[in-house]
């Protein structure tokens, strides 16, 4: 049974991870139908940003903040300003085929520029266990752990409780009335973006400690947001929040008990199934059908 | 496409084809291999084309079905069956799983869609890589042999880019008549309005499924093609990159235009080899180059020359108003 507890503290920790770029996911393709498929890439640039800064001579906080300053003007509005709003009026496909492609560009722009091999990051949490119920649990779990939920609580008290996040809702639900009643709608949506390029900053800065920083380390972690925020309902923040915990444990216990070979079919199967029987997602709401 | 003298049409048509016969008979043979490389993912974007295009259904599992193809080719000719009957079978295997595919598609669209057929698509990869009592896992087939022709072998580049050549003009024929069939315009009405298509007696449930296994059935053709150009197969490039890369072909060169998938294909695949003296750079200024394109002209190369054709044709439209309204003036 203590194999179990160790699986599922660790599984939450990732989950906890893929949760918050699932949530950055979904915010963008509720304000501005953007279907990021460079999401994975979003996480693997900011710790490439934070070494370059701490290379440059820059102590590790200081690096942080530029790292995460500098992901949300690149990440934010560079991307929203030089891709998203040009294509934006012409449907879900180019712009989603255009970040793919933007992908591709930021994977070569890291191993051109910065190295093609894995390197090492330090962790902002202490490194060690501690005992929680008679099990030595690592700190590094806990600390990111602790870390997601606090972003994701801000997030979800930002979104709920302030004018702001009231406004920003309105923005995503229905822009024209949205419009009428004097919300800011273009600033609401660049407002989303840069949420998610702090998002995404700070699931990089938690979970480059424990992958190491490789210009191909975007790749699963994309795909596994993308199912987190499918699973948990792609029109939900609290969706995706509960896919990606979801996901992560799936994950660590299907390593564990079915195969090392078949473990990235079963969250696969399961967004299959999730899909087909309820597409709305587990805590979605269902989408209306446009003909 | 009034402007275009249907001669002219034709007669650029047959420069382009002779010179996609004569010039690479001196190509060295790295030429001949990234020439046949392009008629082979013609072939599977074509298909993609079909089900994307024309009928409408995103698929994210075209590379997985190039990945079917190229492992049916692969087995069945390294035991000695010859590469047509490794075709068929390819065709048969493909069709099959393209139509269990397309069950989904009766039951959610769009990015539902699209995720799907990812899931489906990583699914085919493990099973490519840990099977390997069937697919010799990660260490893959090689020595797949290369067909003969009407007695002729095929061993050397030349011959073999003809074969490729010689498919992809088939495939091409047989999908310039499917669209003009009563098939293709079910599809296209499947596109445009699935529920009016319902309502006027197209059998949409069918005409889906066929959408997709048509499709895959190409994309099987393409990798029984594939198998035994590069002579070994292992699972990687079968990943979901390739299905991404065969999507980013279909709407870059314009998805629903029957020559969108050539251009699709000679920018993925050729563009990348010509930026090559650029070395580290190259595969960064490709991505420019298809955000930059799809920036200008979200439908695609081919959207681009559509929009300056229908501007010309309204130039002309008013023109010919201006011309009439002048001589009612003078008439009066």
């Amino acid at each position: 049974m203590s194999n179990l507890f160790d699986l599922l503290v660790a599984g939450l920790a990732t989950g906890a991870i893929y949760a918050l770029v699932a949530v950055g996911f979904t915010l963008l393709w509720q304000t501005s139908q953007t279907i990021n498929f460079a999401q994975g890439e979003f996480v693997m640039l900011p710790a490439f940003l934070m070494l370059a800064a701490m290379h440059a001579g820059a102590p590790f906080w200081l690096a942080i903040i530029l790292g995460i300053l500098l992901s949300m003007l690149l990440l934010g509005l560079t991307f929203k300003m030089l891709l998203v709003d040009p294509m934006m009026r012409h449907g879900v496909l180019p712009l989603a085929i255009a970040t793919m492609a933007l992908a591709i560009g930021l994977k070569e722009a890291v191993k051109q520029f910065f190295s093609a091999e894995a390197s090492p990051f330090p962790s902002i949490v202490p490194t060690g266990d501690i005992a929680i119920l008679g099990h030595n649990v690592s700190l590094q779990s806990i600390g990111v752990l602790v870390l997601a939920i606090l972003a994701v609580f801000g997030l979800t008290a930002l979104l709920n409780r302030t004018s702001l996040g009231h406004q920003m809702q309105a923005a995503a639900q229905n822009p024209t009335v949205a419009r009428i009643i004097g919300v800011p709608v273009e600033r609401m949506i660049l407002l989303t973006f840069l949420i998610n390029a702090f998002l995404v900053a700070l699931a990089s800065l938690l979970i480059t400690p424990i992958y190491l920083a490789k210009f191909t380390s975007g790749e699963v972690l994309g795909q596994a947001a993308f199912i987190a925020a499918i699973v948990g309902g792609f029109n939900q923040v609290r969706g995706a929040i509960a896919g990606g915990l979801l996901i992560g444990v799936l994950d660590n216990l299907a390593a564990a008990y079915v195969s090392t070979q078949y473990r990235a079919a079963v969250p696969m199967i399961f967004l299959i199934a999730v899909i087909l029987f309820r597409p709305q997602g587990l805590l979605g709401r269902a989408e209306e059908r446009t003909v | 496409m009034s402007s275009f003298a249907k001669p002219l049409k034709i007669a650029l048509g047959l420069i382009v084809i002779a010179a996609l016969i004569v010039v690479p008979m001196n190509f060295n043979r790295y030429g001949l291999f990234i020439l046949s490389q392009w008629a082979v993912m013609a072939i599977a974007a074509m298909g993609l084309n079909l089900t994307l295009g024309y009928a409408g259904q995103v698929s994210l599992a075209q590379g997985a079905f190039v990945g079917i193809g190229a492992y049916a080719a692969a087995i069945m000719t390294t035991h000695g069956w010859p590469l047509p009957a490794a075709i068929v079978v390819a065709i048969g295997l493909s069709f099959a799983v393209g139509w269990v595919l397309g069950y989904p598609a009766l039951r959610v669209q769009h990015h539902y869609l699209a995720f799907v057929t990812l899931a489906f698509s990583t699914l085919a990869f493990l099973v490519f890589r840990n099977e390997s009592w069937l697919t010799g896992g990660i260490y893959g087939i090689s020595n797949i042999p290369r067909p003969h022709i009407f007695g002729i072998a095929t061993n050397k580049p030349l011959p073999f880019y003809y074969v490729c050549l010689g498919s992809l003009a088939i495939v091409s024929l047989a999908v310039w008549w499917l669209i003009r069939s009563p098939w293709g315009r079910a599809f296209m009405a499947l596109r445009e309005n699935p529920l009016r298509a319902q309502s006027l007696g197209v059998d949409t449930r069918r005409y889906t499924l066929m959408a997709f296994a048509i499709g895959s059935a190409l994309g099987g053709v393409a990798g029984a093609l594939y198998a035994p150009l590069t002579q070994y197969i292992d699972p990687v490039p079968f990943n979901l990159s390739l299905s991404l890369d065969l999507l980013m072909m279909v709407i870059v060169g314009g998805a629903g235009f029957f020559l969108g998938p050539f251009l699709g294909a000679m920018i993925a695949v050729l563009l990348p080899e010509w930026l090559r003296f650029t070395e580290g750079y190259y595969l960064m200024l490709y991505a420019i180059a298809v955000m930059g394109l799809l920036i200008w002209s979200p439908t695609g190369i081919l959207g681009i020359l559509d929009r300056h054709l229908a501007e010309r044709r309204t130039k002309a439209a008013s023109a010919l108003r201006a011309v009439a309204k002048s001589r009612l003036e003078t008439a009066q």
